[in-house]
Protein backbone atom coordinates (compact mmCIF):
# COMPACT_ATOMS: atom_id res chain seq x y z
CA UNK A 1 0.00 0.00 0.00
CA UNK A 2 2.84 2.32 1.15
CA UNK A 3 4.22 1.58 -2.54
CA UNK A 4 1.29 3.03 -4.33
CA UNK A 5 0.63 5.75 -2.31
CA UNK A 6 4.28 7.15 -3.09
CA UNK A 7 4.72 6.48 -6.78
CA UNK A 8 0.73 7.79 -7.42
CA UNK A 9 2.08 10.93 -4.84
CA UNK A 10 4.84 11.54 -6.85
CA UNK A 11 2.44 11.89 -10.05
CA UNK A 12 0.13 14.18 -8.26
CA UNK A 13 3.02 16.57 -7.04
CA UNK A 14 3.91 17.15 -10.96
CA UNK A 15 0.29 17.31 -11.43
CA UNK A 16 -0.24 20.89 -13.21
CA UNK A 17 -3.60 21.69 -11.66
CA UNK A 18 -2.72 20.52 -8.30
CA UNK A 19 0.15 23.21 -8.71
CA UNK A 20 -2.10 26.15 -10.52
CA UNK A 21 -4.77 25.17 -7.22
CA UNK A 22 -1.48 26.01 -4.98
CA UNK A 23 -0.53 28.81 -6.87
CA UNK A 24 -4.07 30.59 -6.61
CA UNK A 25 -4.43 29.87 -2.85
CA UNK A 26 -1.02 31.67 -2.27
CA UNK A 27 -1.91 34.67 -4.47
CA UNK A 28 -5.39 35.18 -2.96
CA UNK A 29 -3.52 34.43 0.96
CA UNK A 30 -1.00 36.58 0.35
CA UNK A 31 -3.47 39.58 -1.28
CA UNK A 32 -6.48 39.00 1.34
CA UNK A 33 -4.22 39.45 4.24
CA UNK A 34 -2.35 42.43 2.97
CA UNK A 35 -5.21 44.82 1.86
CA UNK A 36 -6.46 45.32 5.76
CA UNK A 37 -4.00 45.88 9.32
CA UNK A 38 -6.66 43.59 11.23
CA UNK A 39 -6.08 39.79 10.89
CA UNK A 40 -9.15 38.98 11.23
CA UNK A 41 -11.28 40.37 9.01
CA UNK A 42 -8.41 38.70 6.30
CA UNK A 43 -8.97 35.68 7.73
CA UNK A 44 -12.39 35.59 7.68
CA UNK A 45 -12.27 36.25 4.02
CA UNK A 46 -9.77 33.37 3.78
CA UNK A 47 -12.47 31.08 5.57
CA UNK A 48 -15.02 32.37 3.17
CA UNK A 49 -12.60 31.50 0.48
CA UNK A 50 -12.10 27.78 1.88
CA UNK A 51 -15.47 26.83 2.49
CA UNK A 52 -16.36 28.20 -1.10
CA UNK A 53 -13.57 26.37 -3.55
CA UNK A 54 -11.71 23.81 -1.09
CA UNK A 55 -14.97 21.75 -1.48
CA UNK A 56 -15.82 22.01 -4.80
CA UNK A 57 -12.03 21.86 -6.20
CA UNK A 58 -11.52 18.89 -4.05
CA UNK A 59 -14.23 17.08 -5.10
CA UNK A 60 -14.44 17.71 -9.20
CA UNK A 61 -10.36 16.79 -9.08
CA UNK A 62 -11.26 13.67 -6.95
CA UNK A 63 -13.76 12.50 -9.15
CA UNK A 64 -12.45 13.04 -12.22
CA UNK A 65 -9.23 12.07 -11.23
CA UNK A 66 -10.69 8.58 -9.64
CA UNK A 67 -12.40 8.03 -13.21
CA UNK A 68 -9.60 9.02 -15.18
CA UNK A 69 -7.14 6.54 -13.27
CA UNK A 70 -9.63 2.98 -14.09
CA UNK A 71 -7.37 1.86 -16.20
CA UNK A 72 -4.96 2.07 -14.32
CA UNK A 73 -6.76 0.98 -11.42
CA UNK A 74 -7.55 -2.20 -12.65
CA UNK A 75 -3.47 -2.15 -13.60
CA UNK A 76 -2.78 -2.14 -10.18
CA UNK A 77 -5.80 -5.20 -9.11
CA UNK A 78 -4.47 -7.89 -11.70
CA UNK A 79 -1.14 -7.69 -9.09
CA UNK A 80 -1.14 -9.87 -5.99
CA UNK A 81 -3.15 -6.93 -3.52
CA UNK A 82 -6.68 -6.82 -1.38
CA UNK A 83 -8.47 -4.38 -3.36
CA UNK A 84 -9.39 -2.22 -0.86
CA UNK A 85 -5.74 -1.39 -0.52
CA UNK A 86 -5.45 -0.01 -3.80
CA UNK A 87 -8.50 2.03 -3.26
CA UNK A 88 -7.20 3.39 -0.06
CA UNK A 89 -3.83 3.62 -1.19
CA UNK A 90 -5.36 6.05 -4.39
CA UNK A 91 -7.51 8.03 -2.09
CA UNK A 92 -4.39 8.45 0.34
CA UNK A 93 -2.21 10.08 -2.04
CA UNK A 94 -5.33 12.35 -3.74
CA UNK A 95 -5.69 13.73 -0.08
CA UNK A 96 -2.57 14.31 0.95
CA UNK A 97 -1.49 16.08 -2.72
CA UNK A 98 -4.20 18.32 -2.33
CA UNK A 99 -3.80 18.59 1.70
CA UNK A 100 0.06 20.22 0.73
CA UNK A 101 -1.60 21.91 -1.76
CA UNK A 102 -3.91 23.93 0.63
CA UNK A 103 -1.35 23.90 3.50
CA UNK A 104 1.14 25.37 1.10
CA UNK A 105 -0.73 28.10 -0.63
CA UNK A 106 -2.96 29.15 2.63
CA UNK A 107 -1.07 27.79 5.73
CA UNK A 108 2.42 29.25 5.05
CA UNK A 109 1.42 32.57 4.51
CA UNK A 110 -0.74 32.51 7.10
CA UNK A 111 1.97 31.26 9.44
CA UNK A 112 4.26 34.06 8.09
CA UNK A 113 2.15 36.93 8.56
CA UNK A 114 -0.98 36.17 10.90
CA UNK A 115 0.60 33.07 13.30
CA UNK A 116 -1.52 31.92 16.21
CA UNK A 117 -4.77 29.53 16.79
CA UNK A 118 -6.52 30.79 14.38
CA UNK A 119 -4.73 30.25 11.60
CA UNK A 120 -4.15 27.03 12.93
CA UNK A 121 -7.33 25.90 12.98
CA UNK A 122 -8.29 27.29 9.75
CA UNK A 123 -5.22 25.55 8.30
CA UNK A 124 -6.94 22.67 9.29
CA UNK A 125 -10.80 23.57 8.27
CA UNK A 126 -8.87 23.64 4.90
CA UNK A 127 -6.98 19.83 5.19
CA UNK A 128 -10.81 18.14 7.32
CA UNK A 129 -12.87 19.47 4.34
CA UNK A 130 -9.89 18.23 1.35
CA UNK A 131 -11.12 14.80 3.28
CA UNK A 132 -14.12 15.11 3.51
CA UNK A 133 -14.90 16.00 -0.17
CA UNK A 134 -12.65 13.43 -1.43
CA UNK A 135 -13.91 10.77 0.60
CA UNK A 136 -17.06 11.85 -1.32
CA UNK A 137 -15.46 11.55 -4.52
CA UNK A 138 -14.73 8.36 -3.85
CA UNK A 139 -18.28 7.36 -3.28
CA UNK A 140 -19.51 8.66 -6.50
CA UNK A 141 -16.41 7.10 -8.39
CA UNK A 142 -17.41 3.37 -7.07
CA UNK A 143 -21.27 4.47 -6.73
CA UNK A 144 -21.26 5.36 -10.50
CA UNK A 145 -20.29 3.44 -13.85
CA UNK A 146 -20.40 6.78 -16.36
CA UNK A 147 -17.57 9.60 -15.89
CA UNK A 148 -20.44 12.33 -16.98
CA UNK A 149 -22.69 11.40 -14.65
CA UNK A 150 -20.33 11.05 -11.70
CA UNK A 151 -18.92 14.80 -12.40
CA UNK A 152 -22.66 15.96 -12.71
CA UNK A 153 -23.43 14.34 -9.00
CA UNK A 154 -20.14 15.76 -7.58
CA UNK A 155 -21.23 19.36 -8.61
CA UNK A 156 -24.77 18.83 -7.36
CA UNK A 157 -22.87 17.43 -4.13
CA UNK A 158 -20.60 21.07 -3.68
CA UNK A 159 -23.22 23.30 -4.56
CA UNK A 160 -26.00 21.41 -1.90
CA UNK A 161 -23.51 21.61 0.66
CA UNK A 162 -22.03 24.94 -0.25
CA UNK A 163 -25.30 26.79 -1.04
CA UNK A 164 -28.56 25.09 -1.05
CA UNK A 165 -28.41 23.83 2.46
CA UNK A 166 -27.94 26.98 3.57
CA UNK A 167 -31.14 27.90 2.16
CA UNK A 168 -33.12 24.95 3.41
CA UNK A 169 -31.67 25.64 7.29
CA UNK A 170 -32.70 29.14 7.01
CA UNK A 171 -36.30 28.13 5.72
CA UNK A 172 -36.67 25.48 8.32
CA UNK A 173 -35.69 28.40 11.03
CA UNK A 174 -38.02 31.23 9.48
CA UNK A 175 -41.09 28.73 9.13
CA UNK A 176 -40.34 27.23 12.54
CA UNK A 177 -39.17 30.62 14.34
CA UNK A 178 -42.07 30.72 16.92
CA UNK A 179 -40.91 27.18 18.19
CA UNK A 180 -37.78 26.44 20.80
CA UNK A 181 -35.77 24.63 17.84
CA UNK A 182 -32.51 26.06 18.53
CA UNK A 183 -31.33 22.02 19.91
CA UNK A 184 -32.57 20.82 16.59
CA UNK A 185 -31.07 23.62 14.34
CA UNK A 186 -27.40 22.70 16.24
CA UNK A 187 -28.05 18.75 15.15
CA UNK A 188 -29.44 19.84 11.30
CA UNK A 189 -26.06 21.64 11.04
CA UNK A 190 -23.90 18.05 11.82
CA UNK A 191 -25.41 17.14 8.70
CA UNK A 192 -23.04 20.02 6.32
CA UNK A 193 -19.76 19.53 6.75
CA UNK A 194 -19.00 22.98 5.22
CA UNK A 195 -21.32 24.49 8.46
CA UNK A 196 -19.65 22.82 10.92
CA UNK A 197 -16.21 23.96 9.55
CA UNK A 198 -17.60 27.44 9.92
CA UNK A 199 -18.79 27.00 13.37
CA UNK A 200 -15.22 25.39 14.54
CA UNK A 201 -13.32 29.06 12.71
CA UNK A 202 -16.14 31.24 14.39
CA UNK A 203 -16.06 29.49 17.49
CA UNK A 204 -12.34 30.70 17.95
CA UNK A 205 -12.90 34.24 16.54
CA UNK A 206 -14.88 35.81 19.41
CA UNK A 207 -16.67 37.31 16.54
CA UNK A 208 -19.36 34.35 16.77
CA UNK A 209 -22.19 35.95 18.10
CA UNK A 210 -21.95 38.63 15.28
CA UNK A 211 -21.41 35.81 12.31
CA UNK A 212 -25.00 34.20 12.15
CA UNK A 213 -27.22 31.87 13.77
CA UNK A 214 -25.48 28.85 14.03
CA UNK A 215 -22.21 30.47 15.63
CA UNK A 216 -23.94 31.86 18.14
CA UNK A 217 -25.77 28.93 19.02
CA UNK A 218 -22.86 26.99 19.57
CA UNK A 219 -21.78 29.07 21.75
CA UNK A 220 -24.79 29.24 23.73
CA UNK A 221 -24.83 25.57 23.71
CA UNK A 222 -21.83 24.04 23.91
CA UNK A 223 -19.13 26.81 24.69
CA UNK A 224 -15.96 26.86 22.92
CA UNK A 225 -14.34 23.71 23.71
CA UNK A 226 -17.17 21.15 23.63
CA UNK A 227 -18.56 23.14 20.50
CA UNK A 228 -15.33 22.70 19.03
CA UNK A 229 -15.09 18.89 19.65
CA UNK A 230 -18.34 18.04 18.50
CA UNK A 231 -17.39 19.86 14.98
CA UNK A 232 -14.46 18.32 14.56
CA UNK A 233 -15.93 14.66 15.64
CA UNK A 234 -18.79 15.27 13.49
CA UNK A 235 -16.21 16.29 10.35
CA UNK A 236 -14.37 13.25 11.09
CA UNK A 237 -17.86 11.55 10.76
CA UNK A 238 -17.77 12.75 7.27
CA UNK A 239 -14.20 11.17 6.17
CA UNK A 240 -14.97 8.00 7.79
CA UNK A 241 -18.16 7.06 6.84
CA UNK A 242 -18.46 7.59 2.80
CA UNK A 243 -14.26 5.83 3.54
CA UNK A 244 -15.93 2.88 4.99
CA UNK A 245 -19.22 2.46 2.60
CA UNK A 246 -16.37 3.29 -0.75
CA UNK A 247 -14.96 0.27 0.94
CA UNK A 248 -17.42 -1.74 1.10
CA UNK A 249 -18.95 -0.73 -1.95
CA UNK A 250 -15.84 -1.13 -3.43
CA UNK A 251 -15.21 -5.11 -2.92
CA UNK A 252 -18.23 -6.24 -4.85
CA UNK A 253 -17.80 -3.69 -7.84
CA UNK A 254 -17.75 -5.48 -11.09
CA UNK A 255 -14.56 -2.96 -12.92
CA UNK B 1 -4.33 -25.32 -14.48
CA UNK B 2 -7.02 -23.13 -14.69
CA UNK B 3 -10.78 -24.24 -14.08
CA UNK B 4 -14.08 -22.46 -14.88
CA UNK B 5 -16.93 -24.69 -13.05
CA UNK B 6 -20.31 -23.24 -14.12
CA UNK B 7 -19.45 -19.76 -14.07
CA UNK B 8 -22.31 -17.33 -14.83
CA UNK B 9 -22.23 -13.53 -14.79
CA UNK B 10 -25.09 -10.86 -16.01
CA UNK B 11 -25.00 -7.60 -16.12
CA UNK B 12 -28.36 -6.14 -15.00
CA UNK B 13 -30.76 -8.14 -17.46
CA UNK B 14 -27.61 -8.66 -19.85
CA UNK B 15 -26.73 -11.95 -19.34
CA UNK B 16 -22.98 -11.77 -20.32
CA UNK B 17 -21.71 -15.05 -19.46
CA UNK B 18 -23.76 -18.50 -19.24
CA UNK B 19 -22.93 -21.54 -17.63
CA UNK B 20 -19.26 -21.60 -18.92
CA UNK B 21 -17.09 -25.31 -17.99
CA UNK B 22 -13.47 -24.82 -19.49
CA UNK B 23 -10.42 -26.11 -17.94
CA UNK B 24 -7.16 -24.82 -19.37
CA UNK B 25 -4.22 -26.28 -18.85
CA UNK B 26 -0.63 -25.58 -18.85
CA UNK B 27 1.43 -25.56 -22.23
CA UNK B 28 -1.55 -24.68 -24.08
CA UNK B 29 -2.10 -21.56 -25.59
CA UNK B 30 -6.00 -20.55 -26.12
CA UNK B 31 -7.00 -17.98 -28.24
CA UNK B 32 -10.61 -16.17 -27.36
CA UNK B 33 -12.72 -15.48 -30.13
CA UNK B 34 -15.98 -14.41 -30.64
CA UNK B 35 -17.83 -11.57 -31.48
CA UNK B 36 -18.35 -7.71 -29.72
CA UNK B 37 -20.13 -8.33 -26.57
CA UNK B 38 -19.37 -12.09 -26.62
CA UNK B 39 -18.17 -12.01 -23.52
CA UNK B 40 -14.22 -12.29 -24.03
CA UNK B 41 -13.80 -9.58 -21.64
CA UNK B 42 -16.21 -10.78 -18.77
CA UNK B 43 -14.53 -13.90 -18.93
CA UNK B 44 -10.96 -12.48 -18.90
CA UNK B 45 -12.04 -9.80 -15.72
CA UNK B 46 -13.57 -12.95 -14.07
CA UNK B 47 -10.21 -14.58 -13.89
CA UNK B 48 -8.45 -11.64 -12.34
CA UNK B 49 -10.61 -10.97 -9.88
CA UNK B 50 -12.07 -7.57 -11.65
CA UNK B 51 -15.54 -9.15 -11.94
CA UNK B 52 -17.25 -10.57 -9.48
CA UNK B 53 -18.80 -13.63 -10.69
CA UNK B 54 -22.27 -14.57 -10.19
CA UNK B 55 -22.18 -18.27 -10.24
CA UNK B 56 -19.90 -20.73 -10.40
CA UNK B 57 -16.10 -21.52 -9.80
CA UNK B 58 -12.82 -20.61 -10.83
CA UNK B 59 -9.83 -22.21 -9.54
CA UNK B 60 -6.09 -21.57 -10.90
CA UNK B 61 -3.82 -24.21 -9.49
CA UNK B 62 -6.75 -25.49 -6.81
CA UNK B 63 -7.06 -22.00 -5.50
CA UNK B 64 -9.83 -20.11 -5.69
CA UNK B 65 -10.21 -16.43 -6.86
CA UNK B 66 -13.01 -16.07 -4.66
CA UNK B 67 -11.67 -14.36 -1.61
CA UNK B 68 -7.73 -15.20 -1.79
CA UNK B 69 -5.87 -12.62 -3.94
CA UNK B 70 -2.71 -14.28 -3.70
CA UNK B 71 -3.12 -16.39 -6.73
CA UNK B 72 -2.95 -13.00 -9.04
CA UNK B 73 1.24 -13.12 -8.41
CA UNK B 74 1.21 -16.54 -10.80
CA UNK B 75 -0.60 -14.18 -13.84
CA UNK B 76 0.39 -11.47 -16.27
CA UNK B 77 -1.83 -9.51 -17.52
CA UNK B 78 -1.43 -7.33 -20.24
CA UNK B 79 -4.50 -4.75 -20.33
CA UNK B 80 -6.28 -3.66 -23.88
CA UNK B 81 -6.14 -0.26 -22.95
CA UNK B 82 -2.56 0.97 -21.16
CA UNK B 83 -3.63 4.24 -19.23
CA UNK B 84 -1.08 5.08 -16.77
CA UNK B 85 -0.73 8.23 -14.77
CA UNK B 86 0.22 11.38 -16.72
CA UNK B 87 2.99 12.17 -15.25
CA UNK B 88 4.60 9.19 -13.66
CA UNK B 89 7.96 8.30 -15.80
CA UNK B 90 8.26 4.39 -17.42
CA UNK B 91 11.13 3.86 -14.95
CA UNK B 92 8.69 4.37 -11.90
CA UNK B 93 5.82 2.40 -13.30
CA UNK B 94 8.02 -0.68 -13.35
CA UNK B 95 9.43 0.34 -10.31
CA UNK B 96 6.13 0.61 -8.68
CA UNK B 97 5.12 -2.76 -10.05
CA UNK B 98 8.14 -4.44 -8.92
CA UNK B 99 8.05 -3.17 -5.62
CA UNK B 100 4.15 -4.71 -5.45
CA UNK B 101 5.37 -8.26 -6.25
CA UNK B 102 8.64 -8.42 -4.41
CA UNK B 103 8.30 -12.51 -4.73
CA UNK B 104 9.89 -12.48 -8.01
CA UNK B 105 13.20 -11.17 -7.88
CA UNK B 106 14.04 -12.41 -11.46
CA UNK B 107 12.70 -10.46 -14.15
CA UNK B 108 12.44 -10.86 -17.59
CA UNK B 109 13.49 -7.72 -19.44
CA UNK B 110 13.71 -9.57 -22.33
CA UNK B 111 10.67 -7.07 -24.01
CA UNK B 112 12.42 -4.08 -22.39
CA UNK B 113 15.22 -4.33 -23.89
CA UNK B 114 13.34 -5.11 -27.40
CA UNK B 115 11.51 -2.77 -27.56
CA UNK B 116 14.37 -0.33 -26.53
CA UNK B 117 12.37 0.96 -23.60
CA UNK B 118 15.24 1.14 -20.93
CA UNK B 119 16.10 4.22 -23.33
CA UNK B 120 13.29 5.85 -22.37
CA UNK B 121 13.20 5.67 -18.75
CA UNK B 122 12.81 8.77 -17.79
CA UNK B 123 9.84 9.40 -20.13
CA UNK B 124 6.55 10.72 -18.75
CA UNK B 125 3.63 8.42 -19.66
CA UNK B 126 1.54 11.42 -21.29
CA UNK B 127 4.53 12.42 -23.83
CA UNK B 128 4.45 8.44 -24.91
CA UNK B 129 2.35 7.62 -28.32
CA UNK B 130 -0.22 4.52 -27.85
CA UNK B 131 1.82 2.30 -28.94
CA UNK B 132 4.64 2.73 -27.04
CA UNK B 133 2.33 2.49 -23.91
CA UNK B 134 1.34 -0.52 -25.28
CA UNK B 135 4.81 -1.85 -25.04
CA UNK B 136 5.08 -0.31 -21.47
CA UNK B 137 1.54 -2.88 -20.91
CA UNK B 138 3.32 -6.10 -22.50
CA UNK B 139 6.44 -5.82 -20.71
CA UNK B 140 4.63 -5.24 -17.39
CA UNK B 141 2.90 -8.64 -18.50
CA UNK B 142 6.43 -10.56 -19.08
CA UNK B 143 8.37 -8.98 -16.38
CA UNK B 144 8.00 -11.73 -13.77
CA UNK B 145 7.58 -14.52 -15.94
CA UNK B 146 4.26 -15.68 -14.56
CA UNK B 147 2.81 -19.43 -15.03
CA UNK B 148 -0.36 -17.79 -16.69
CA UNK B 149 -0.19 -14.99 -19.68
CA UNK B 150 -3.53 -13.43 -19.66
CA UNK B 151 -3.55 -10.80 -22.91
CA UNK B 152 -6.36 -8.37 -24.45
CA UNK B 153 -5.65 -7.76 -27.93
CA UNK B 154 -1.84 -7.68 -27.53
CA UNK B 155 -1.05 -6.11 -31.13
CA UNK B 156 -3.43 -4.19 -31.54
CA UNK B 157 -1.71 -0.77 -31.86
CA UNK B 158 1.72 -2.06 -32.58
CA UNK B 159 3.93 -1.82 -35.13
CA UNK B 160 4.74 -4.89 -37.66
CA UNK B 161 8.63 -5.01 -36.26
CA UNK B 162 7.54 -5.15 -32.27
CA UNK B 163 4.25 -7.36 -32.93
CA UNK B 164 6.51 -9.64 -34.77
CA UNK B 165 8.64 -9.17 -31.44
CA UNK B 166 5.94 -9.62 -28.85
CA UNK B 167 4.79 -12.69 -31.00
CA UNK B 168 8.26 -14.34 -30.57
CA UNK B 169 7.75 -14.20 -26.83
CA UNK B 170 5.22 -15.29 -26.50
CA UNK B 171 5.94 -18.27 -28.77
CA UNK B 172 8.89 -18.57 -26.52
CA UNK B 173 7.00 -18.78 -23.32
CA UNK B 174 4.46 -20.63 -24.32
CA UNK B 175 7.28 -23.19 -25.25
CA UNK B 176 8.30 -23.19 -21.71
CA UNK B 177 5.02 -24.77 -21.07
CA UNK B 178 3.14 -21.31 -19.74
CA UNK B 179 -0.42 -21.04 -20.22
CA UNK B 180 -1.52 -18.02 -22.69
CA UNK B 181 -4.63 -17.06 -22.66
CA UNK B 182 -5.28 -14.51 -26.04
CA UNK B 183 -8.02 -12.43 -27.32
CA UNK B 184 -7.70 -10.73 -31.04
CA UNK B 185 -9.65 -9.68 -33.87
CA UNK B 186 -6.47 -9.98 -36.15
CA UNK B 187 -6.69 -13.55 -36.66
CA UNK B 188 -3.47 -13.53 -38.84
CA UNK B 189 -1.65 -12.49 -35.98
CA UNK B 190 -2.97 -15.66 -33.66
CA UNK B 191 -1.35 -17.75 -36.38
CA UNK B 192 1.15 -20.59 -35.18
CA UNK B 193 0.81 -19.31 -31.87
CA UNK B 194 -2.72 -20.45 -30.74
CA UNK B 195 -3.11 -24.31 -29.69
CA UNK B 196 -6.89 -23.94 -28.98
CA UNK B 197 -9.73 -22.18 -29.55
CA UNK B 198 -12.12 -21.22 -27.26
CA UNK B 199 -15.19 -19.66 -28.96
CA UNK B 200 -18.05 -17.65 -27.18
CA UNK B 201 -21.11 -16.74 -28.73
CA UNK B 202 -23.92 -14.70 -26.60
CA UNK B 203 -21.75 -15.20 -23.34
CA UNK B 204 -22.57 -19.01 -24.23
CA UNK B 205 -19.27 -21.34 -24.88
CA UNK B 206 -19.90 -22.81 -28.47
CA UNK B 207 -16.34 -24.95 -28.38
CA UNK B 208 -13.50 -25.27 -27.30
CA UNK B 209 -10.89 -27.72 -28.92
CA UNK B 210 -7.76 -27.63 -30.58
CA UNK B 211 -6.48 -26.25 -33.82
CA UNK B 212 -5.69 -29.49 -35.49
CA UNK B 213 -9.07 -30.51 -34.69
CA UNK B 214 -10.95 -27.62 -36.07
CA UNK B 215 -8.50 -27.93 -39.85
CA UNK B 216 -9.43 -31.82 -39.74
CA UNK B 217 -13.11 -30.77 -39.38
CA UNK B 218 -13.17 -27.54 -41.63
CA UNK B 219 -10.35 -29.00 -43.82
CA UNK B 220 -8.68 -25.49 -43.96
CA UNK B 221 -5.33 -24.94 -43.61
CA UNK B 222 -5.60 -21.02 -42.33
CA UNK B 223 -7.09 -19.56 -39.01
CA UNK B 224 -8.68 -17.28 -40.16
CA UNK B 225 -10.42 -19.55 -43.09
CA UNK B 226 -11.44 -22.03 -40.62
CA UNK B 227 -12.98 -19.61 -38.29
CA UNK B 228 -14.63 -18.46 -41.35
CA UNK B 229 -15.82 -21.49 -42.45
CA UNK B 230 -17.30 -22.35 -38.74
CA UNK B 231 -19.48 -19.28 -38.35
CA UNK B 232 -20.84 -19.71 -41.64
CA UNK B 233 -21.72 -23.60 -41.32
CA UNK B 234 -21.96 -23.53 -37.32
CA UNK B 235 -24.68 -25.66 -36.76
CA UNK B 236 -23.45 -28.84 -38.44
CA UNK B 237 -19.46 -27.87 -37.26
CA UNK B 238 -20.43 -27.63 -33.63
CA UNK B 239 -22.09 -31.17 -33.80
CA UNK B 240 -18.92 -32.89 -35.77
CA UNK B 241 -17.20 -31.23 -32.88
CA UNK B 242 -19.21 -32.76 -30.11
Amino acid sequence: MKTIIKYVLLDLLRNRVILFYTIILAVLSVSVLGIDDNPTKGLLSLLNITLLFVPLITILFSTIYFFNAIEFTELLLSQPIKRNKVLLAEYSALTVSLSTAYAVGIGIPLLLLVSGIESFILTLIGILLTFVFSSLALLIFVKFRDKTKGIGIAIAIALFFTLLFDGFLLAFIYSFSDYPIDQAVVGIIAFNPIDLARVLMLLHLDVAVLMGYSGALFKKFLGSATGSIFSIACIILWIIVPLLLSVRIFNRKDL
Amino acid sequence: MIKIEHLSKSFGKFAALKDINVHMRQGQAISLLGPNGSGKTTLIKSILGLVIPEKGNITINGQSVKHDWSYRSLIGYMPQIGHYPDNMTIDQVFALIKEMRKDTQDYDEELIRGFQLNKLGNKTMRSLSGGTRQKVSASLAFLFSPSVYILDEPTAGLDPVSSELLKEKILKEREAGKLILITSHVLSDLEGIASHIIYLQDGELRFYSAVEELQAVTGEEKLNKVIAHIMKNESRVAKTIQ
